[in-house]
């Protein structure tokens, strides 16, 4: 495990380096962290010699602090930059800020056109291959790719990436066939714990590959939280159904109804691994005064929305307090009303804009009318004739330390008080291991949390594996693909005698896009468009009926216009110096001005001498190597490249090429 | 050419000037130029010079004649007047258009076959008159239209991409111009835009007449390696006599010469040239050592390049001839024709 010890390290230009967070009151002076090469490519040697360098740039702030003088300044090191490795997948990797920022890396530029062009079959396997649920994720997904869309940096709104998701799936045909038949068996058997994404992700992945797949599930149905906290009026249950049983299909044995109590029996089985998918099911209490005598109307966030998709409860009292700001906290709400509750509220502890739940949540949840009251912390449950009459809370706001650490202070106002029938807790949600053994080899450690390896997924016992919201506490879906994925990796070579740390590299190609002088093989005109609304079932009806999915999804005209926002951030601007006469054509048609031509030198001095500072460091410049004629180098800011091909149109001799970057995710059967 | 519009997304911490104008809207329509022209790079540094000393638009002139330069026009300042004229005659299509109204700011953009062969003529009245204009020469050394036939200021030694000999020894613009009166008189390269855009924008400023000849590579025509004109020649043998920084009025000076190393040109409107002298025996205020710079640099085979000559006091064709300070096309038909009695007065008074 100490081998993969990388804290403080990172990779750039294939050489390893050492960063450091700077505190916020300094970034002024010091910029947003330190760094510094330390001038190796070898990791080990990177790992013996960074602490010394950070030291060095700890004293550094220790310096800017004035805690400490004459430490001695720290000779800064005059270094060129080298010429960018664009052989590194990593680097257009990074360009592609969709792609990259997909725990599954699902390749969302490239489906995206393949939506573009109709073909909605390619688009949804495209899907399905990275991350298994495109149907489903393509209504619940937490969409780490959108904050991270080019379109933010450059039109304010990113493309409704997660929306074209689902119209892969809406729009596809049968694609049974396009199923790839899983291999023969290979005699190995695989536990698979727990019925949710991540187990899925993990048995569709070895099922492929012939080992044989048994998957024990608590309930009655797998999907996991899909089916249990996800409200059908997000997520209808054919969908749902649809693509669990896809991948159950494959040839997966499945045990419902049946919850595994002793992992130390299930050792004593015959099984060559063990993967453990049990996400986090405890729903966290709340304990203040009056909670016991009220017991009978406070529920259990998640519990509750268990009870309704498995149609145990029907109904809630008129009056509904949930307290809680997460996503929970808003199916919760959202569920009460159609439930027949008249009068349903949102607590939050904290402000507002600190909420957890997505903010599209939120709006569609404020949108049905709920009021959402921030900084109301609970104080007791009111009881009155020995029943739930109301709740207390205490009004407060958030306060920030220097080191930016929040307290939330009461503001001394009166206590408010709400009535309410029932009350929805909603505020977080934890493991419970209690049926592993502490004494079967897997160790504990803090929060009584599994130990459980970042890049292997394998706990301190070789043959169980750890995933999904089970390894490291709750995370969304698309965490839970990831992570199956990456197990499935780790399961394979454990079963081979391989080592687990020797992780298969991505595929990649890169191909020109070229068809004529200024012909490409994708779209290169930059839409103007505003990002398109999903339309919305009308609220009379959806708000009646707790099956009716909400979001109608985009229709095909709609969709054809959102795919066309896309940027094709994968089609990369790839530059060839031994070609380039220096002739500033392509500096003249930027339209954001990302290319230059300017002597060397540092990192820093370099991305401030830009024609536009390249002030955003978690993108990347691209440097090349020195050019003949003036001896300068080239340097392109990737941050707003609108990836539109002008500089390689306007380029008299080809050294700008487009060129269409594929980059796929080890998987453990390609 | 380019199928698409240039998208009108811009960086979102581009510059505004003090109009509040980014460099884009000085921009004008996509070239249609082969890719990788030296006109483009000019084209750009225009919007460059024009943005930064906050030009507005509509109160300039672009005026042209015929040849690929002469297309330029349509590629900056869309916002601007403009006039595409006959062959060679921009000169005089300026001079009228000045003469009916000096407040706006002429901009003539011509070649080396507009203005050394078809229109040498109009060129050499232009300069003599000192019209308040900058004349530009985008000099490729060919003509590029019709295929890459030598112009008139392509040099002896150089042959054409064909392999074909030139004959005839070229004609040297910027001498003529200084021989001829012309005020400002610089040469610049394309593909030195840090040279470029400070000379451009004191030129701009500059009144009288100020000439720009400045090297502009044709990649389609005459950018082989027998060329006098390639940006690989050019770059080999430029010879840059100064530095230039261009202060606009009320701006501090910034640049921080040795003593000597440097020489200040104060413009008729308040602004500042500042010059960091390259060579010994600089001096762009005297004509005669600009001559002979030109003629020694020609010797050597080098291309001189940066402010070869200017006169900041001398006088503009409004100036010499005493014309109203009121634009006469501001002015009614009493003021432009006051009727026979005062004609009859005039010619009493010069009995």
């Amino acid at each position: 495990m100490s081998n993969m010890d990388t804290r403080y390290l990172f990779k750039r230009y294939n050489t390893w380096w050492v960063k450091l967070a700077v505190p916020e009151a300094l970034r002024e002076q010091l910029g947003y962290d330190l760094r510094r090469s330390l001038k190796t490519h070898d990791l080990k040697t990177a790992q013996d010699f960074r602490w010394e360098v950070v030291d060095q740039l700890r004293k550094k702030i220790e310096r800017a602090k004035g805690l400490e003088e004459d430490l001695g300044i720290i000779p800064e090191v005059e270094e060129y930059v080298p010429p960018t490795d664009t052989s590194d997948p990593q680097y257009y990797h990074k360009v592609v800020d969709c792609q990259h920022a997909c725990p599954a890396h699902t390749p969302v530029p490239e489906y995206i056109r393949q939506i573009a062009q109709g073909n909605y079959n390619e688009a949804y396997m495209l899907n399905w291959e990275s991350n298994v649920f495109p149907g489903i994720l393509g209504r619940t997904c937490d969409r780490p790719c959108e904050p991270a869309c080019r379109r933010t940096r450059t039109h304010e709104k990113a493309v409704a990436i997660c929306r074209l998701k689902r119209v892969t799936y809406d729009y596809k045909d049968d694609i049974a066939n396009l199923i790839p038949k899983p291999e023969t068996s290979n005699e190995k058997k695989i536990a698979l714990i727990g019925g949710g994404p991540a187990s899925l992700t993990v048995a569709r992945d070895l099922v492929m590959m012939g080992y044989e797949c048994t998957l024990f599930e608590r309930d009655g149905k797998a999907g996991g939280l899909m089916r249990t906290n996800i409200p059908s009026f997000r997520l209808p249950e054919e969908v749902l159904d649809e693509e669990v049983n896809q991948v159950l299909n494959l040839g997966i044995k499945t045990v419902f109804n049946s919850e595994i109590t002793s992992m130390t029996k299930l050792l004593e089985e015959d099984f060559d691994a063990i993967f453990v998918g049990t996400g986090a099911p405890k729903g966290r209490d709340i304990k203040i005064e009056g909670r016991e005598e009220a017991e009978k109307n406070i529920h259990i966030g998640i519990d509750w929305l268990t009870s309704i998709a498995f149609e145990h409860t029907k109904s809630v009292g008129k009056k509904v307090i949930v307290l809680g700001g997460g996503n929970t906290a808003m199916d919760c709400c959202r569920t009460s009303i159609r439930l027949g509750a008249e009068e349903v509220k949102v607590t939050v502890r904290s402000p507002f804009d600190q909420m957890k739940a997505s903010e599209w949540e939120i709006e569609d949840a404020m949108g049905e009318g709920i009021p959402i009251h921030d900084n109301h912390v609970p104080k007791k449950f009111i009881i009155r004739d020995e029943k739930l009459a109301g709740m207390e809370f205490e009004k407060v706001e958030a306060v920030f330390d220097e080191n930016g650490k929040r307290s939330l202070v009461p503001t001394g106002e009166d206590p408010i008080i709400f009535e309410c029938d029932d009350v929805l807790v909603a505020i977080g949600q934890d493991n419970a291991f209690e049926w592993i053994e502490r004494d079967c080899g897997i160790e504990f450690g803090e929060w009584d949390m599994p130990i459980v390896d970042k890049v292997s997924f394998q706990s301190t016992n070789p043959k169980v594996f750890f995933g999904g919201d089970a390894a490291w506490g709750p995370e969304n879906i698309i965490w839970a693909a990831a992570h199956g994925h990456q197990a499935a990796i780790s399961i394979d070579k454990f079963c081979k005698n391989e080592d687990l740390y020797e992780r298969p590299e991505p595929s990649t190609t890169l191909v020109s896009q070229k068809m004529g002088v200024h012909e490409w093989s994708y779209d290169n005109n930059i839409s103007q468009a505003t990002r398109f609304l999903v339309p919305h079932a009308d609220q009379k009806d959806s708000l009646k009926d707790l099956k009716m999915e909400v979001e109608l999804g985009f229709d095909e005209k709609m969709a054809l216009e959102e795919a066309q926002r896309c940027l094709n951030c994968d089609v990369q601007t790839v530059f060839a110096e031994d070609l380039c006469i220096e002739c500033d054509a392509c500096v003249d048609i930027c339209p954001t001005d990302c290319i230059n031509f300017i002597g060397n030198d540092s990192e820093e001095s370099l991305r401030n001498n830009l024609r536009i500072p390249a002030i955003n460091l978690n993108q990347e410049i691209l440097v090349s190597e020195e050019l003949k004629q003036t001896s300068r180098v080239m340097v392109k800011d990737e941050d707003v490249c609108l990836h539109c091909g002008l500089c390689a149109e306007r380029c008299p001799t080809g050294a700008w090429d487009m060129q269409n970057f594929l980059y796929e995710e080890a998987k453990v059967y390609s | 050419m380019t199928y698409i519009v240039k998208p009108k997304n811009h960086h979102p911490l581009l510059e505004k000037n003090e109009l509040g104008l980014t460099r884009r809207d000085y921009e004008g329509a996509v070239s249609t130029l082969c890719a990788g022209c030296g006109h483009d790079s000019i084209s750009s540094a225009i919007v460059e010079a024009c943005f930064q000393l906050s030009i507005e638009s509509y109160k300039v002139a672009k005026l042209s004649g015929i040849g690929c330069s002469s297309k330029a026009p349509a590629y900056f300042l869309n916002q601007s007047h403009g006039f595409n004229s006959v062959h060679g005659r921009m000169p005089s299509v300026a001079t009228g258009a000045a003469m009916a109204n000096h407040e706006l700011l002429y901009l003539g953009v011509s070649g080396d076959g507009d203005s050394a062969s078809i229109g040498i003529g109009q060129f050499i009245h232009c300069a003599r008159r000192q019209l308040n204009m900058t004349y530009i020469v985008e000099n490729n050394g060919t003509y590029g239209l019709t295929k890459g036939q030598f112009s008139a200021t392509n040099d002896l030694e150089s042959k054409s991409k064909y392999g074909d000999d030139n004959l005839f020894p070229s004609i040297d613009l910027p001498s003529m111009a200084i021989q001829l009166g012309a005020s400002f008189v610089a040469r610049s390269f394309s593909g030195d835009r840090d040279q470029l855009v400070p000379l451009l924008k004191a030129a701009i400023s500059h009144k009288g007449f100020s000439f720009l000849d400045i090297i502009s590579p044709c990649v389609t025509f005459n950018n082989h390696n027998t060329s006098t004109k390639s940006y690989d020649y050019i770059r080999e043998h430029n010879d840059s006599l100064s530095k230039p920084d261009f202060v606009p009025l009320g701006k501090e000076i910034t640049t921080n010469y040795n003593e000597g190393s440097s020489i200040e040109v104060p413009l008729h409107d308040g602004s500042l040239l500042s010059l960091e002298k390259l060579s010994e025996d600089y001096d762009p205020k005297d004509k005669i050592t600009a001559i002979k710079n030109i003629q020694e640099s020609q010797r050597d085979n080098k291309v001189l390049t940066g402010l070869l000559y200017v006169d900041p006091e001398a006088k503009d064709l409004k100036e010499i001839l005493n014309v109203s300070d009121t634009p006469l096309n501001t002015m009614g038909t009493e003021d432009l024709c006051p009727g026979s009695e005062k004609l009859t007065e005039i010619n009493l008074s010069l009995k």
